[in-house]
């Protein structure tokens, strides 16, 4: 096991990649450490695919290099990278039993039959499916299939990372939560570095130490759930996570300070002049804004209850806002007034945070 | 609860489709159940004959040796054209333009009507002016299908296979391309050797598409008669002499209406006993 480390990394499928949007993944150095678990977040088409591809093996970079410890593997084919993945539909093999499908890698490298048994009783154990061993892989449900393909990779000891590539797109919403308690357990257990690609962002904060949001071939911010959501980088990551969304509201600058149609608003960090000619947003979380006896004057245009709390959304002229009321706090029902928490509130500049 | 409009007027909705499939089907196939149990000396006059035409068949050499020659020439192109057809369907390509090019030139030998191909392949494989006959010739092999029944074994089976081996491939090549690449790739990650993935995941996947690609040619080299008919005429003696074109002699040769019944509709009753047990056997797992 060791970490892994993209060196300026960028992929085309084109032979002859010209303008930016040829390239599928762009210019990224990231570092993975090992044992980490790690989620790849983002919309459909974001690269994310790729990256993985790229990383198992199954696809090699226009350029750039990736690094497992210190050897460099970047053109190693997938079966020599020693990494395992489970696919967003469940791959087995049809006419082989559980136990079968699970010693099927360690057989095709030559591994002896006692060890074989050994590791797959083991890991089968680990799994849950040790009742099933015996029976065709083919007649179990999607999430017992998802699992031998999880096994097949937990079966060998050789393993530097595992990657699921949108694993529970298939599996029973009841089941998701199952599947993916078990995962985290997992991780906690055997320490193997865990990378999880997912659009949903619920299964990848859950499940990451470390989130790595995506988009168009771009990575827009790593860091921790909390962070991605407190600390935005991107307005992508801003409005991509969280439910609803960050609100972003477009502003000017007067004297250094952000001014949101002529109302002032204290924000958490710097803006200089030099930023005045960038297109400027007011970034801030629903769960930031409350109601007040002066500020930001809205119409309240539709309240939702969503449980635990509820949206609220308002209108300031051509501006929705949305902000979260805890549930049975009061909503003014026509006229109100909005303040934003300022360590909460963050300018943007072409979209991304001012530092 | 049951909620359902009783109409009885619905049934005038099916009368096209009963109609159709009487006067194409049920009529003409009752016919040769009336042929079958009867004995007629012309003048439209018929005694009934009960089983005796059956029994008659089902005890004669001559079927016997027709009904054996046929399994022996179903087995054989089965054996050829299956997993020859697999083995093209594996080595086409999978994207570019070569795509359209190799399944245009696969379709080819499908769109020739039968009568054209066995004139083609009798002109082929004619000892003295046939390209295929006069190579063969040419290597120093005394080759002439019309005179030796090996020869005309050899040439009959060479032509089932050209004419149908492209519906196998077309088949497979389908079935390969419906493999997602997840396949290819867990099997990749998985260290497994291309016999590995060949056994494991093509085979496997292929199994519907070759079950559809087996019965077709099994059924319709079983009912085989126009190919044969062209270019060997049955022969020389009896040694190409397939199942239907025995039946036609019977029938149409030697006007022995009954016992031809009798036989069309025995013949009949083994290809769907035959073509039964095989889906039931390819079909077993599957529900497992």
């Amino acid at each position: 096991m060791s970490k892994i480390s993209l060196k300026n990394l960028r992929h085309s499928y084109l032979p002859n990649p010209v303008s930016d949007v040829d390239w599928a993944l762009k210019t990224m150095s990231l570092e993975w450490s090992d044992g980490g678990a790690y989620a790849l977040l983002g919309p459909s088409g974001c690269g994310k695919t790729t990256l993985l591809n790229i990383i198992s093996g199954l696809l090699t970079p226009t350029e750039g290099e990736i690094w497992f410890g210190d050897e460099e593997v970047s053109t190693t084919p997938a079966d020599r990278r020693n990494i395992a993945q489970v696919f967003q539909f469940p791959v087995v093999y049809d006419t082989m039993t559980v136990y079968e499908n699970l010693a099927f890698p360690l057989r095709n490298r030559g591994v002896g039959e006692s060890e074989v048994d050994s590791k797959v009783r083991q890991i089968a154990d680990m799994l849950d499916l040790t009742d099933t061993l015996m029976t065709r892989a083919s007649g179990l449900t999607a999430d017992g299939k998802q699992k031998i393909s999880l096994g097949r990779g937990l079966v060998r000891s050789d393993v530097n990372v595992i990657m699921f590539d949108e694993p529970l797109t298939v599996i029973d919403p009841h089941l998701k939560w199952v599947l993916r308690s078990k995962l985290k357990e997992l991780h906690q257990r055997i320490g193997t570095t865990m990378i999880y690609v997912t659009h949903d962002q619920t299964e990848a904060l859950t499940f990451a130490d470390q989130v790595v949001v995506m988009q168009e071939g771009e990575i827009v911010q790593v860091g921790t759930p909390v962070e991605l959501f407190e600390r935005p980088r991107h307005t992508f990551v801003g409005h991509f996570i969280g439910s609803p969304g960050m609100n972003l509201l477009a502003c000017k600058l007067d004297r250094g300070q952000p001014v949101y149609d002529g109302i002032p608003i204290r924000i958490s960090n710097n803006v200089t002049a030099k930023d005045a000619s960038s297109r400027l947003e007011i970034g801030i979380r629903p769960e930031f804004i409350r109601f007040a006896d002066n500020g930001i004057p809205v119409n309240i245009e539709k309240v939702s209850d969503a449980g635990r709390f509820t949206i609220v959304e308002t209108r300031h002229k051509s501006d929705v806002i949305k902000l979260l009321v805890a549930d049975g706090g009061p909503v003014p029902s026509e006229r109100a007034f909005l303040t934003f928490d300022p360590d909460h509130t963050q300018v943007y500049a072409n979209d991304w945070m001012i530092s | 609860m049951d909620n359902k409009t009783v109409n009885q007027k619905a049934w005038f909705f099916i009368l096209p489709v009963i109609i159709l499939v009487a006067f194409n089907a049920v009529i003409p196939l009752m016919t040769v159940v009336n042929y079958s149990v009867q004995e007629t000396f012309g003048n439209n006059i018929f005694f009934f004959e009960g089983v005796r035409w059956f029994e008659q068949i089902l005890n004669s050499d001559r079927f016997h040796a027709a009904l054996l020659r046929q399994l022996r020439f179903t087995a054989i192109i089965l054996a050829i054209e299956v997993p020859l057809g697999v083995a093209i369907a594996l080595t086409m390509p999978k994207e570019g333009v070569w795509v359209s090019v190799c399944l245009v030139f696969m379709a080819m030998p499908l769109l020739i009507p039968w009568n054209v191909v066995g004139a083609m392949w009798n002109i082929f494989a004619l000892p003295d002016i046939g390209l295929l006959g006069h190579s063969i010739n040419a290597l120093g092999i005394d080759y002439n299908f019309t005179r030796q029944p090996f020869a005309a074994w050899f040439t009959t089976i060479l032509m089932d296979v050209w004419h149908w081996t492209s519906l196998v491939v077309l088949l497979a090549y389908a079935g390969l391309r419906s493999i997602p690449d997840a396949y290819y790739q867990a099997a990749k990650i998985d260290g497994a050797k291309p016999w590995a993935v060949f056994r494991y995941i093509q085979l496997p996947k292929l199994k519907r598409v070759l079950t559809i690609a087996i019965l077709l040619r099994f059924m319709d080299s079983f009912m085989i008669y126009t190919e044969p008919f062209v270019l060997t005429g049955g022969g020389p003696g009896n040694s190409t002499t397939f199942m239907s074109i025995d039946l036609m002699k019977m029938a149409l040769g030697q006007f022995d209406l009954g016992p031809a019944a009798a036989m069309s509709l025995i013949y009949f009753f083994i290809v769907l006993l035959l073509s039964w047990v095989f889906y039931t056997l390819m079909m077993k797992d599957e529900a497992r």
